[in-house]
């Protein structure tokens, strides 16, 4: 018994440890592995330690340390006056704030531009989060309601009718056009070679025009009824109602859907005409104020949400043009979206601000601001069909063909099954598109409106505040509102393309 | 008894349908007529609007002004150019300008997105975080902004130019530009200029030849030493010969201005700056991509096969990342050069400055001006896209070979 004991062998004390392994993590470990791992490397730290002295340290002087914080003009941001070398000289950020973020929009109006403002964070906010519910009425109200009422609430006025009067307008517009362009043909028809076959073509023409000036008799008729009335634009406004009510009734599918359709249609009217009674739209609206009175960040976020909601439905419109299968529509398309790609944004601006007013009637003048939109939403929009045109080509064949199989049309499949899931797939560059375009609002300046820069490079020439340093604050200011912007934005795009990657990782 | 599958019947109709309709059939064609009558009619109100508001305002039509007297000066030329010389050569200058500081631009912008990329994809975690910053800073600030803040910041705080900053004594940059040291030609240039091509071309061929015979019957030429020879050598004999090239002129500081040596003016100095800073951080971007984009076995595959690290790299690497990063270079480049039309801004007379600037204003034809500036513009990019789409069917065919 006490021999096996002893032969077995049993350990009587702890082994004496091992030393730790090396520390990979935390900051020593980061030291030694990523920093000082290596004679170059060493080396390397030592650049980049070397870079960042001489870029962090004199920005953080010049923003803060050296910074001259309160005075009432130039005299207190001169070196010989505060007894230091002088960094940034933010009293002039203090005195030309409302001109960087308002312009030259009146004093007494400036709760507008705050208002319209919140309104839009309130609604643009629970858009990005994706938790949030009802995403399709919040999208709504953002995309389609809140761009009127901010047209509305900024610029100011009224409207003299509804939908009946608007519809009658347009069509007589087009009406005269299509006839005036007979009467042309015809007088051409006296003195050209192919005079036969003018005279037929301008009279066919002509005739087109007076059976639709007969077809639209009612609508004008019943117009120019409402303009004699005392209260035409809630008569108008009724009749439209009824009308498009009528229509969606009966395309959603009448009683047998439950009227859903109708309640929509009817509570949307009902929005609309409170919003036309709280801003009494009805008589007059709000005193007008002249885009050319904006500037300075309003101006920048007015293009910038501007071109961001027109340029979707060109973009999209464009890229489904680009992949139809009808020659004529394909070759436009492309044509057009090769054209605005292949231009600079400065020379697309220079055309809608000199070239565009001269193909306008010339009793028909469009505002500067609204010019420089149509340029961008353009430019824009070519470049969004690029990326949605992305996205439409990453849906397999198959969901087109097992939408065929279900009996769908065309417009059906691209809508409700092609569509939703080309969108979700490029989110992120529409968001990147985005971001250039916010940071090319920039070049509205070039075409004399006042943006953020604008403003920022007119407020330079106040002599009041001239000193060595007022270029560095102010670009140091517009700068940092700039990078919120962006690299907010780009930020939430790389948030959105992780999520909607979920189920991809690993 | 004939197995063969039986010829379809030939579907004139058909086919016509699909040429002319696409799937839609008679429908597309009906949709095509429709929207060639639209396209139409707006053609048509454009054109007669414009020929009645022309006419109101008595602007003239035409390309008769480009032999008409412009007027003005221009503060950069490459070619002579007077206030007295012609609308037609204003152009010429402005486009010459343009292509320049696109040059210019595309080569420091190369150098230094590639420094970036290399900065962001080293190992030590402070230089890969000094290039994440610089990337992002550069391109989350709009580039209207950076011009301006070169131009109308920094360059207007530097000294005149008694006090300016000089590099080595031998270029110096002031309030009034940049000041480099001028090389001028001597008698020696066209017999020197000549051998160089010569020996580039001759380096090239051999090059060529070297290559076949790797290729085709394995057999490895060294030719280093010969290129080496052709290329510094050539030209060194005919310096021998016919006297230096070209001597190079310094900048002297005479009196409040400097003499001699090349002044480059100050708005080309900060269109260059902000343009190339800009589009580095986009390159750097898309070279990064494209060598993360080559999956890490490959690099030790090379290992394994006995190259050396270099070797590895040269031949494994970079030709692949190559083709991931071609692509999106060239639309780096063009953008650059659609982007140098910001120079209207500080009045760098490039193309779209002189003739959609100043040469619109002297003339009121706005139609004539736009459309060929626009169309400079087009022709640069379509020419460059014509040329990516030869490049990418090629890589696809020695893809699939």
């Amino acid at each position: 018994m006490t021999d096996i004991t002893a032969s077995s062998y049993v350990r009587e004390d702890l082994v004496t440890e091992r030393p730790a392994p090396v520390k990979t993590t935390g900051f020593i470990g980061l030291l030694r592995t990523r920093l000082l791992n290596s004679p170059t490397n060493i080396l390397l730290t030592i650049v980049g330690a070397l870079l960042l002295w001489f870029t962090i340290i004199p920005s953080v002087r010049f923003l803060i340390v050296d910074a001259v914080w309160s005075g009432q003009d130039r005299t207190a941001c001169l070196a010989e006056n505060a007894g230091f070398t002088v960094g940034a000289c933010w009293p002039y950020i203090q005195a030309k704030l409302p001109q960087l973020i308002y312009g030259f929009y009146p004093e007494a109006e400036r709760w507008r531009v705050n208002l319209a403002l919140i309104v839009a964070a309130v609604l643009l906010l629970p858009l990005l989060i994706p938790r949030l519910p009802a995403k399709g009425l919040n999208a709504g109200l953002f995309f389609f309601a809140f761009p009127v009422v901010a047209f509305f609430l900024l610029r100011g006025g009224g409207i003299q009718g509804f939908g009946v009067s608007w519809t009658a307008g347009l069509l007589e517009l087009f009406d005269d056009s299509i006839i005036s362009a007979g009467q042309v043909l015809l007088s051409l028809s006296k003195t050209s070679a192919i005079a036969p076959l003018l005279w037929v073509v301008g009279n066919l023409v002509v005739l087109v025009g007076t059976a639709i000036h007969w077809l639209i008799f009612p609508l004008t008729w019943l117009r120019d009824q409402l303009q004699g009335m005392g209260q035409s634009v809630w008569v108008d406004f009724a009749i439209t109602t009824a009308f498009v009510s009528l229509i969606v009734f009966v395309l959603g599918g009448g009683m047998r859907s439950g009227g859903r359709a109708l309640a929509s249609s009817i509570a949307t009217f009902v929005a609309m005409a409170i919003v036309i009674k709280l801003m009494g739209l009805d008589h007059g609206g709000l005193p007008i104020v002249a885009t050319n009175l904006w500037g300075g960040l309003l101006v920048t976020l007015v293009v910038s949400v501007t071109g961001i909601v027109t340029s979707l439905p060109i973009g999209i419109a464009l890229a489904l043009g680009r992949r139809a299968s009808i020659p004529l529509i394909r070759i436009f398309s492309i044509a057009f979206i090769e054209f605005w790609r292949g231009v600079p944004l400065v020379t697309v601006l220079f055309f809608a601000t000199y070239m565009l007013p001269l193909f306008l009637p010339g009793n028909f003048t469009v505002d500067g601001l609204v010019r420089a939109l149509i340029g961008i939403a353009l430019f824009t929009g070519a470049y969004q069909a690029e990326n949605v045109r992305g996205g439409l080509a990453a849906i397999p064949r198959g969901q087109n063909e097992a939408a065929a199989a279900l009996g769908l049309s065309w417009w059906k499949t691209t809508s409700l099954i092609v569509l939703p899931q080309a969108l979700r797939h490029v989110i992120p560059n529409l968001v990147n598109s985005f971001i250039s375009l916010f940071k090319d609002t920039s070049l509205v300046s070039i075409v004399a409106l006042f943006d953020l820069l604008g403003s920022l490079r007119a407020s330079f020439s106040d002599p009041k505040w001239s000193t060595p340093s007022t270029a560095f604050t102010g670009f140091a200011f517009a700068g940092i509102i700039y990078f919120i912007f962006c690299f907010g934005m780009s930020r939430y795009s790389l948030f959105v393309e992780r999520r909607l990657n979920v189920h991809r990782r690993n | 008894m004939s197995t063969e599958a039986r010829k379809p019947p030939l579907q004139i109709a058909l086919k016509i349908r699909r040429l002319l309709g696409g799937k839609a059939g008679w429908n597309g064609v009906a949709v095509q007529f429709a929207f060639a009558a639209v396209l139409g009619w707006i053609a048509y109100e454009i054109i007669s609007n414009a020929r009645a508001n022309l006419e109101n305002q008595h602007i003239a039509t035409g390309f008769g002004f480009l032999a008409n007297n412009a007027g003005f000066d221009v503060n950069q030329t490459l070619i002579s150019y007077t206030g007295s010389d012609t609308f037609l050569r204003v152009f010429v200058v402005g486009l010459l300008n343009t292509l320049v500081v696109s040059v210019v631009g595309i080569v420091f912008s190369t150098l230094i997105g590639f420094i970036v990329a290399l900065c962001r994809l080293s190992p030590n975690w402070l230089l890969s975080r000094v290039g994440e910053i610089y990337v992002e800073i550069i391109r989350n600030l709009p580039l209207l902004f950076q011009i301006l803040f070169w131009y109308l910041a920094v360059l207007a705080a530097l000294p005149n130019p008694r006090q300016s900053i000089s590099f080595l004594g031998i270029a110096f940059i002031s309030n009034r530009g940049l000041v480099i040291p001028q090389p001028i030609g001597q008698a020696g240039l066209e017999p020197f200029l000549a051998a160089l091509g010569l020996g580039i071309a001759a380096a090239l061929a051999l090059r060529i030849y070297a290559r076949r015979a790797l290729f085709q019957r394995g057999q490895m030429i060294r030719i280093w030493p010969y290129v080496l020879g052709l290329v510094i050598g050539l030209p060194l004999v005919t310096m021998v010969v016919s006297g230096l090239p070209f001597t190079v002129e310094l900048p002297q500081l005479k009196g409040f201005n400097f003499a001699g040596g090349a002044r480059i003016i100050p708005e080309f100095v900060a269109l260059t700056l902000a343009l190339s800073t800009y589009t580095a951080a986009f390159i750097a971007e898309i070279v990064r991509a494209g060598i993360l984009s080559v999956h890490a076995g490959q690099m030790e595959a090379g290992a394994s096969l006995g190259l050396s690290r270099g070797a590895t790299l040269r031949l494994i690497v970079v030709p692949q990342a190559m083709r991931v990063i071609v692509p999106p270079l060239t639309n780096q480049y063009l953008n650059l050069t659609k982007n140098s039309s910001l120079a209207v801004a500080i009045g760098y007379p490039d193309l779209f400055s002189v003739w959609a600037g100043t040469s619109l204003s002297q003339t009121g034809q706005a139609i004539e001006i736009i459309t060929t500036t626009m169309g400079v513009y087009l022709l640069i990019s379509l020419i460059t896209s014509a040329v990516m789409s030869v490049y990418s069917w090629r890589l696809s065919r020695s893809l699939g070979a």
